[in-house]
């Protein structure tokens, strides 16, 4: 038996190196008191007004203002709808390509130049293809986020170690084995790694595609209160993208520890 | 049952192996042993119809191989790389047998039965990472044994593991290869294993690979770590094998080296 133990920390461990946070937050305080700039609002001052937005709400919809979900409900949709399709397309646009070579070579140059080009700019292009409205702001985060997703998957369905590939030809895998058993696995921890980093983006896509030519979600109530001068406010968005940031990616990383554990736990041995 | 004829292959410029011709016979266990470069991996992935020979034939129950036949199995040294890290021990056994169209539940049998006969039935369940080389090389020889095929090849197959644990998996292999009266082609770069594992040692020379050798080992069965090594008559066909690989015919051209 080779199992080797666990090298996470422990639970404890972990929170006490959570030291840096209220520090961090101590000192921001007393830089923000002691600046007493109108554009850099105390923390303290920051965290009432994110409860006074989003969490003073009735308790039977867990503190939720109509405000809070104003803003969340569409704005999430339109994260999660365009990270659901980009994903979708990537995987199934990747898994093409890394299994045909020609289908690369043709794609390749067009590829190159659609993942340069940063997806911002193209708001006018989908403005004029449809119209101010969902489907623009879906199109601005599905062509941003796949780019990860749709190269990860190919690299990791053209890179399969040969030999697991020889094995499947040895023991004659149906063409159909060979992609769902073989190559389709052996390419998840990268494309697990393609769709964590298209997640991240999505949340970025998200708020660039509310800021311009939208009237409802987090972008729309960060770019309005930064219209009318609602300072604090518009720190409690940041604040808000931030820690929806955070929850998102740990999510997605425990999501991919039960999926993937083969992965991790192999690796951890080797 | 198998058989090359004038099997030739080159890579480029570069020839790996140069008219070989080989016969192996049903329940033959034949090894075939020689200097690193002589294009022994050429060979056994020629006859595993990985790759296509650009001169001769390999025939396998009289029919030409082309594309990778469905009565061969292989053990492949690189254990570690061969066995599907996503599946448990008993999925990776039973994967190939979807092929031989069985339902799942006939599969899993199949494996578990294959699995127990290695040894390893406790372990079924175990991914091939919770394994140790030797258990996991064991999934991967109870993997050729469940598909049942004709010819068995192995392709250094105890390269990766420690000596003790070789020793093991050799005499394993011997058992249950006598038990189903399976056809090996085993191929290594140990002159001493050659001998103690094979009915046959077939000799290659350095690249080109051509054969340089074909002894019969005429050694008493059932094989025994120990005692089989001290026999004189061992002793003799490994000296005979081991200058053979070294390119060394007669005792006088030793002499003047």
């Amino acid at each position: 038996m080779t199992r080797v133990r666990s090298k996470r920390k422990s639970f404890a461990s972990r929170v006490a190196g959570l030291w840096i946070v209220p520090v961090t937050l101590v000192l921001w305080e007393l830089a923000t008191r002691l600046a007493t700039q109108p554009y850099f609002p105390a923390p303290s001052t920051i965290a009432v007004r994110i409860q006074e937005l989003w969490f003073s709400g009735p308790l039977t919809r867990g503190l939720l203002t109509d405000e809070a979900i104003e803003a969340f409900a569409p704005s999430l949709g339109r994260l999660f709808a365009g990270w659901i399709l980009a994903s979708a397309a990537g995987i199934l646009l990747g898994v093409a390509i890394g299994r045909s070579a020609r289908l690369a070579d043709y794609l390749d140059p067009m590829l190159q130049f659609g993942r340069a080009v940063p997806p911002p700019l193209l708001v006018p292009i989908f403005f004029a293809l449809f119209q101010i409205g969902m489907a623009t702001q879906l199109a601005i985060i599905v062509f941003g986020v796949i780019w990860p997703v749709l190269l990860n998957t190919a690299d990791g369905c053209k890179t399969v170690d040969r030999q697991y590939l020889e094995t499947a030809r040895v023991f004659g895998f149906s063409r159909a084995d060979v992609l769902w058993r073989v190559v389709i696995p052996a390419a998840m921890p990268k494309i697990f790694a393609g769709l964590r980093l298209s997640l991240s983006l999505a949340l970025i896509l998200m708020v660039v595609s509310e800021l311009i030519g939208s009237t409802s979600g987090i972008g729309y109530g960060l770019i309005t209160a930064q219209q009318n001068f609602l300072f604090a406010d518009v720190w409690a968005y940041i604040v808000l993208l931030g820690v929806l940031g955070f929850l998102l990616n740990a999510s997605f990383l425990l999501l991919e520890g039960r999926i993937l554990a083969w992965h991790q736990r192999a690796r951890r041995t080797i | 049952m198998l058989e090359l004829v004038d099997l030739t292959h080159s890579y480029g410029a570069y020839r790996a192996i140069d008219r070989i011709n080989l016969t192996v016979k049903q329940g033959e266990v034949v090894c075939v042993v020689g200097p690193s470069g002589c294009g022994k991996s050429t060979l056994l992935r020629s006859i595993a119809g990985l790759i296509k020979p650009s001169g001769g034939a390999v025939l396998l129950e009289g029919r030409p191989v082309e594309s990778t036949p469905d009565n061969l199995a292989v053990v492949f040294q690189d254990y570690s790389r061969s066995l599907y890290p996503w599946l448990s021990a008993l999925a990776n056994v039973g994967l190939p047998l979807r092929r031989r169209g069985l339902d799942r539940k006939a599969r899993d049998e199949a494996a578990m039965a294959a699995l127990t006969e290695v040894g390893l039935g406790a372990a079924a369940a175990k991914f091939p990472w919770e394994l140790s080389g030797g258990m996991q090389q064991r999934v991967s020889i109870a993997r050729a044994l469940a598909y049942r095929p004709s010819l068995l090849l192995m392709d250094e197959p105890f390269g990766s593991v420690d000596a003790q644990t070789r020793e093991e998996l050799e005499d394993l292999v011997l058992r249950v290869c006598a038990h189903h009266g399976m056809t090996i082609l085993l191929i290594t770069h140990d002159v001493d294993e050659s001998v103690y594992v094979g009915d046959r040692v077939v000799v290659l020379s350095k690249a080109p690979g051509t054969v340089v050798g074909d002894l019969t080992v005429d050694l008493p069965g059932p094989r025994d770590q120990i005692r089989t090594r001290e026999l004189d008559a061992f002793v003799k066909l490994r000296a005979d094998v081991g200058r053979m690989v070294r390119g060394i015919t007669t005792n006088h051209e030793m002499e003047t080296r």
